[in-house]
């Protein structure tokens, strides 16, 4: 047993003892490695074997062995309660496995794919007069639209969401608060076609306005209501007592202490909240397809005519089926995801510049 | 500048719950009044109706007088912001503001009221409060750093700087030093012991010895069970609770025999 147990304490005598009740049997640091490593090695094999054709089923094996056999082998060597610790542990470890295989990959294949016709001038160029199956083109007109579309919906959500959450939790007492979290919640899970189609019969079919982005705009407002208000609501209620009591019992009014006080403390949160939103609705397509109708030309203007987006030129790219279409729907996935990113990268430096401040 | 407290017939409520009921007592100004008392009997309700901060907890009610000089606290058209301005309070926990800097903090109940004032006069202000609250020589060289940065004794006169800056009245002291070590403790009893020139000061304790070293008069509270109203069982001058209190239930209390 003795060669399985290592980093034990370096007392100065290590005479032989009896064992100390408070000393057991640990496995190595690179057991769980080791067992890794042999687990997806026999996973390989039994896949091998078996002629199994899809390295998913190769893999789940391998996770499986994995997390068994360090169970056995922890039971065997560390006891009973180290065994469970090592069961959950592993267990965690899969999942995590599980959980970002897929998006590498993903990334991994929209980078690959994606980079092909990925430069200056599909970025500052439009579809216009180029048929899909030539190769050319380009993504400007829907990032253009996407800008304008995404900018409006926050300018309308970002301030009625923040005010809702505002309300919610510093005044909304009673029945109404009660409504209106009701219908937040509602509208948390209203699909976007649903949405879509609301603005598409209200604005476009009973006011008679034409397509526009304006009009895709009010459906991704709607979309993106809720998430602000939640998002909000969730960093607004961390904020401690405390501080608002402590301003209050300075003789601050409450709306400057809210203000003041409450917001600022929370604006790290609140800014990722509403750019994990923005994100969100950057990627819609249902609304902009009912709504915005698409382009192939560049349209500056979100309140008059059709426009394209980047999830619509993606969709539309993808249809037209051949190879030059297929990279550019690529490429535009790549542009989206980096919108995505640095809309991401954005909010953390928000969050950390804003953080409050503990240093010395 | 310090003003008499002259409470009468109070009570208050936490919604249907009546935490203390018919509580009649005199603050002199410029003295230091300590409540005593086992947990729950309501001196930090008490306390809290002393300057209309009751109020903010959800279901929060009073009824009764609250006197300050002539002006009755809860009489019609009185802003309880102005109220808190005239009265103020430290927390049992500090409570510096995080986003804020140690000189913002101190400025912060001039600033956030939307007073506009030279910078001078506000180092000024900043100055003479950090004075006041014996801080200053420990922070003058870093008032632009964070005051989440300083120990939980520093952060605490941090709070009293804060609360003394907008020159109030009478200030509120509710367990002040529960959350410090002794020395920081001590720091704070001299420093109650100097601001009662210029202050009417109520503080709550749960320390005898503390009540016996810092106050002028006492103030003992009791409750006659669980979920029951606390009462005020008596006042008098620190030394007379501690020596020879008028009430049987104030001397078990202090004795220990009790609570
Ligand atoms: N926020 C609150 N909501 C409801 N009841 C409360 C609240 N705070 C205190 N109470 C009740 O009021 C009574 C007095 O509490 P408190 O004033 O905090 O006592 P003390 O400060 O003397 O320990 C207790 O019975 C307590 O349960
Ligand atoms: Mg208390």
């Amino acid at each position: 047993m003795s060669d399985v147990t290592m980093e034990q304490p370096q007392v100065a005598d290590r005479a032989p003892q009896p064992r100390s009740s408070l000393r057991q049997p640990r496995l190595p640091r690179w057991a769980p490695p080791a067992v890794a490593i042999t687990a997806a090695a026999v996973g390989v094999a039994i896949g091998l074997g078996a002629g199994l054709s899809s390295r998913i089923q190769w893999g789940l094996i391998a996770a499986l062995l994995f997390v068994l056999g360090m169970y056995g082998l922890a039971a065997r060597v560390e006891g009973r309660r180290q065994a469970k610790d090592r069961l959950a542990t592993s267990l965690v470890w899969v999942c995590f496995l599980i959980a970002v295989v897929p998006l590498l990959s993903l990334a991994w294949e929209t980078v690959g794919r994606g980079s092909k016709v990925l430069d200056g001038s599909f970025l500052s160029h439009s579809m216009s007069g180029v048929l899909t199956i030539q190769p050319g083109g380009g993504v400007y007109h829907a990032i253009i639209g996407t800008l304008e579309q995404v900018g409006i919906a926050t300018a309308i959500a970002a301030p009625v969401g923040l005010l809702t959450a505002i309300y919610l939790v510093e005044y909304g007492r009673g029945r109404l608060a009660k409504v209106v979290t009701f219908f937040v919640d509602v509208m948390t899970g209203v699909p976007s076609i649903v949405a879509g189609l609301f603005v598409l019969s209200f604005w476009i079919l009973m006011l008679d306005f034409g397509y526009s982005g304006f009009a895709g705009s009010m459906a991704l407002a709607i979309l993106m209501m809720p998430v602000v208000v939640r998002s909000t609501e969730e960093m607004l209620k961390l904020v401690p007592n405390e501080l608002r009591e402590a301003s209050l019992a300075l003789g601050v009014p409450k709306w400057r202490t809210i203000l003041k006080v409450v917001l600022p403390t929370a604006i790290g949160g609140i800014a990722t909240g509403v750019t994990l939103a923005v994100a969100r609705i950057a990627g819609e397509t249902a609304p902009i397809v009912l709504l915005v109708f698409g382009s192939q030309v560049i349209n500056n203007n979100p309140f008059d005519g059709a426009q394209s987006s980047l999830p619509y030129y993606i969709y539309e790219q993808w249809a037209a089926g051949n190879e030059a279409s297929y990279d550019r729907a690529w490429a535009a996935a790549l542009v989206l995801i980096a919108f995505v990113m640095i809309l991401n990268l954005v909010a953390r430096g928000i969050a950390r510049w804003k953080a409050p401040k503990h240093g010395r | 500048m310090a003003k008499r407290i002259d409470v009468g017939g109070l009570n208050a409520y936490y919604g249907n719950h009546k935490a203390i009921e018919d509580i009649s007592m005199t603050v002199e100004p410029r003295s230091v009044t300590a409540f005593i008392g086992p947990s729950g009997c309501g001196k930090s309700t008490f306390l809290r109706t002393l300057n209309r901060m009751h109020e903010v907890t959800p279901g929060g009610r009073v009824e009764g007088k609250v006197m300050l000089d002539d002006e009755n606290l809860y009489g019609p058209g009185v802003d309880p912001v102005s109220v808190r301005r005239t009265v103020g309070m430290v927390f049992q926990r500090p409570n510096p503001f995080p986003t804020m800097s140690i000189y913002e903090n101190v400025a912060a109940g001039i600033r956030l009221n939307g007073g506009r004032v030279r910078k001078a006069d506000m180092d000024a202000i900043v100055e003479k409060s950090l004075k006041g609250a014996n801080l200053w020589k420990e922070v003058k060289d870093r008032l632009n750093k964070p005051g989440a940065g300083l120990s939980g004794g520093q952060q605490q006169r941090l709070c009293i700087a804060r609360a003394i800056a907008v020159e109030p009245q009478v200030l509120l002291m509710d367990e002040p030093c529960s959350a410090l070590d002794p020395i920081s403790t001590l720091a704070i009893e001299d420093l109650i012991g100097e601001l009662k020139e210029q202050f009417t000061i109520v503080i709550v304790t749960h320390n005898m010895q503390q009540a016996a070293r810092v106050s002028d008069r006492t103030a003992f509270f009791n409750l006659a069970g669980v979920g029951q109203p606390g009462k005020l069982v008596e006042i008098d001058d620190t030394a007379r609770i501690f020596s020879n209190p008028s009430v049987q239930a104030t001397e078990d209390y202090i004795s220990g025999r009790f609570g």
